[in-house]
C-alpha cells in the first residue's frame, strides 16, 4: 500500500512538473513575440514617448530580469492566480471557471457517446469480420478520421435545422423555461443533442475501429480458447472476458485525445455559439485579449494533465495485471 | 522464361514486395490515384479552369444547376464555389505538406536520439514531448499565431511545432527496438560512429512505421490548417476550402452548396490520402490487415 501511494504520489509530481513545463513554454512564446506590454497600452491609449514605456515597464515588472520575471509568473499561476482580461477587466479564471461547465458538458457527453456506441460496434463487427456492416464500419471510420468536426458541425445544422428543424441549433438555453428546473432541464439536453453529435460522431468513427481492432486481436488469444474449452457460454466469452481486455486500448486513446477533444469542442462551440472555453479563446484573439488566451491555454493543458492521471487511475481499475504491479 | 520469371519471385522481398502488396490492394490504389489527381488539380486546373476564385462571376445565392450558374453555384458575392474550391487546394497542400516535413523532421531527430542513447538522455527528451502533448493541439497553434503575426510561415511552423510527438514517440519505439538488432551491433562492431548507426542503419529500417505516420500526419496537418482558416486565423486573402467554410457558414441554411462543396474537399482529399496509408501499413506489416 505505501509503495501505491508513493506511486500515486511519483505521478502527482510529473504532473505538476508538466504544467510548470507548459507555463514556461508560454512565457517563452511570450518572449519572442514582437513587442511587449508596454508597447501594447501605449498604442491602447496614444502616448508612445520613451518616458511613458519606460513608466509601465516598471509598473508591470518588465524591466526586471527574465528569470524574475518567470518566477513572478509561475508564483501567479501556482496562486490560481491567471491575470486580468484585457477586455472584460476581470480575473481570468473566473470568467473560464464561468464556461467550464458548458465545455465539460459537451467534451464529456460527446466522448461517453463516442467511447460507449464505438464499443458496441467495435464488438459487434469484431464477432462478424467478413460481414457488410464491417466493412462499412472500417470506411466510415476512415472517413470520420479525414472529416474536419466544424464541417459536420455544419452539415449537422443544415440537415436538422434546414431540412427537418427539430431541435435548436445555437445557444445552450431558451429564456422561456427560466425559472422552471425540469424545463430548464431538458431544454439544456435539447441544445446539447446536436453540438454532443457533431462532435462524438467524429470519435466514434476513430474509437469504433480501434474497438474492433482490439476485440479482433482479445478473441484470437489463448485464454479466450480456454474459456470456450471449458464451455462457457458465448456471451460470457465475449462480455466478461474478452470485453474487459479490449476496452483497455479504447481507454488509453480516449485518455490521449482529451486534448484533441478539447481542440473539435473549440471549434463546435464557434459553429453553434455554444457559450464555453473553447468560445472565449476564439473570441479573445479577435480582441486581441492576451491574458484570457494564454490563461485558457494553460488551464486547459492543466484539464488534460488531469484527465491523463484520471485515465491512469480508470486503467488501475480495469486492469489487474497494472493494478498488481502498481503495488508490488 | 518460366524458371527467370520463379527466380525474379524469390529476389523480391522487402520493399519491391511491399510494393506489390500495396497496388493489390484496390482501396489503396484508388487513394492514391485520387490523391494524385487532386495534386495535378491543385497545380494546373486554375489556369485550366480560368475563372479566379475571388471574382464575381454571376448573382450571388445561385444554387448549382440554375440557369445562369458555374457548376457548384455562387457565394454571397457571386464568386464561383467551384474555382474556389481548384483555386484553394494550393494553400491548403502547400501548409499542409511543409507541416508534415517538419513535423517528421523534428519527431525523427528527438525521437532517435532518445531511442537509441536511451537513459537520461531519453527520459529528458520524453519529458519534453509530453508538454506538447499535454497543450491542447489547436489551441497551442493559435497561441503560436496569435504571438509570432499571423501569416502562412507562421501558421505553417504552428501547426509543425504542434503535430510532432506522435512522430517522435514513434520513432522512439523502432529505435529501441532496432538498436539491439545483430546488424546494429555488427556496424557498432566495425567501429561505426553513432550518427552513422543512427542515420544509416537504423532508420531506413524504421522507414516503414514513420511513413505510415507521414501519411497521417498529412491528413491532420490538412484538418488543421483548415481549422485555422476556418477561424480566420491566417491570412485572409488567401482562398483555402477552410476559409470558404468559415465565411460561407453563415449562409449554410439557406445556400448549402456553398459549404458543401468546399468540405467535401476536404474530406475526400483526407480520404484518399487515410487510404494509402492504410495500405502502406497493410503491405508493410500484412498480419494486421482488415483491422
Amino acid at each position: 500500500m505505501t509503495a501505491l501511494a508513493r506511486d500515486i504520489g511519483s505521478r502527482l509530481g510529473q504532473a505538476i512538473g508538466l504544467l510548470l513545463a507548459v507555463v514556461v513554454v508560454v512565457f517563452i512564446l511570450i518572449q519572442i513575440a514582437p513587442g511587449d506590454a508596454a508597447l501594447y497600452l501605449a498604442g491602447d491609449q496614444g502616448v508612445g514617448d520613451a518616458e511613458f514605456l519606460a513608466e509601465v515597464r516598471a509598473e508591470y515588472g518588465l524591466d526586471q530580469p527574465l528569470f524574475v520575471q518567470l518566477g513572478t509568473y509561475v508564483g501567479n499561476v501556482a496562486q490560481l492566480n491567471l491575470g486580468e482580461s484585457i477586455y472584460f477587466g476581470e480575473p481570468v479564471l473566473g470568467l473560464i471557471v464561468e464556461r467550464l461547465f458548458a465545455t465539460v458538458l459537451l467534451a464529456g457527453t460527446s466522448l461517453i457517446f463516442a467511447v460507449g456506441v464505438g464499443v458496441a460496434i467495435g464488438v459487434y463487427t469484431a464477432r462478424r469480420p467478413e460481414s457488410p456492416m464491417s466493412s462499412a464500419a472500417t470506411v466510415t471510420s476512415l472517413v470520420g478520421f479525414s472529416t474536419p468536426v466544424f464541417y459536420s458541425a455544419i452539415m449537422v445544422i443544415v440537415l436538422f435545422a434546414a431540412k427537418w428543424s427539430l431541435l435548436p441549433i445555437g445557444g445552450i438555453e431558451d429564456v422561456r423555461y427560466n425559472g422552471n428546473w425540469l424545463g430548464e432541464t431538458i431544454d439544456l439536453l435539447q441544445h446539447l443533442i446536436l453540438p454532443a453529435l457533431s462532435l462524438g460522431i467524429i470519435y466514434l468513427a476513430i474509437y469504433s475501429r480501434l474497438a474492433r481492432a482490439s476485440m479482433l486481436e482479445v478473441l484470437e488469444s489463448d485464454y479466450i480458447r480456454t474459456a470456450r474449452a471449458k464451455g462457457a457460454r458465448e456471451r460470457v466469452v465475449v462480455y466478461k472476458h474478452a470485453l474487459r481486455n479490449a476496452v483497455i486500448p479504447v481507454i488509453t486513446a480516449a485518455g490521449l485525445q482529451v486534448g484533441n477533444l478539447l481542440s473539435g469542442a473549440l471549434l463546435v462551440e464557434v459553429v453553434f455559439a455554444w457559450p464555453g472555453v473553447g468560445r472565449l479563446a476564439v473570441d479573445s484573439i479577435f480582441r486581441r485579449d492576451t491574458p484570457t488566451l494564454l490563461g485558457i491555454m494553460i488551464f486547459s493543458s492543466a484539464m488534460v494533465i488531469v484527465a491523463n492521471l484520471l485515465t491512469d487511475l480508470v486503467y488501475r481499475l480495469i486492469d489487474p495485471r497494472i493494478r498488481v504491479g502498481g503495488s508490488r | 522464361m518460366t524458371d527467370f520469371g520463379v527466380a525474379i519471385e524469390q529476389v523480391e522481398t522487402g520493399g519491391r514486395g511491399a510494393l506489390r502488396m500495396f497496388f493489390r490492394n484496390k482501396a489503396a490504389a484508388a487513394g492514391l490515384v485520387i490523391f494524385s489527381l487532386i495534386v495535378l488539380i491543385t497545380i494546373f486546373g486554375p489556369s485550366i479552369y480560368g475563372t479566379s476564385a475571388n471574382k464575381m462571376v454571376a448573382k450571388p445565392f445561385l444554387g448549382p444547376g440554375s440557369d445562369l450558374a458555374p457548376l457548384l453555384g455562387t457565394d454571397y458575392l457571386g464568386r464561383d464555389i467551384l474555382a474556389g474550391i481548384i483555386g484553394g487546394g494550393r494553400a491548403t497542400l502547400v501548409v499542409a505538406a511543409v507541416a508534415a516535413a517538419m513535423t517528421m523532421t523534428i519527431g525523427i531527430v528527438v525521437g532517435s536520439l532518445a531511442g537509441y542513447f536511451g537513459g537520461w538522455i531519453d527520459a529528458l527528451l520524453m519529458r519534453f514531448t509530453e508538454i506538447f502533448q499535454v497543450m491542447p493541439g489547436l489551441l497551442f497553434s493559435m497561441v503560436v499565431i496569435f504571438l509570432l503575426e499571423p501569416g502562412t510561415r507562421n501558421e505553417t511552423l504552428a501547426i509543425g511545432l504542434t503535430l510532432w510527438p506522435l512522430a517522435a514517440r514513434l520513432a522512439r519505439a523502432e529505435f529501441l527496438r532496432l538498436r539491439e538488432m545483430e546488424y546494429v551491433k555488427a556496424a557498432r562492431a566495425i567501429g561505426c560512429g553513432d550518427l552513422r548507426i543512427m542515420f544509416r542503419t537504423i532508420l531506413p529500417n524504421a522507414m516503414p512505421p514513420l511513413l505510415v505516420a507521414a501519411t497521417l500526419t498529412v491528413v491532420i496537418a490538412i484538418l488543421f490548417h483548415s481549422g485555422l482558416a476556418f477561424l480566420g486565423m491566417v491570412d485572409v486573402n488567401t482562398t483555402s476550402w477552410g476559409s470558404m467554410l468559415g465565411k460561407n457558414r453563415g449562409y449554410a441554411l439557406t445556400a448549402w452548396w456553398m459549404v458543401f462543396f468546399p468540405g467535401i474537399a476536404i474530406v475526400v482529399t483526407g480520404l484518399s490520402i487515410s487510404l494509402v496509408g492504410d495500405g502502406l501499413q497493410d503491405a508493410f506489416n500484412p498480419k494486421l490487415r482488415g483491422r
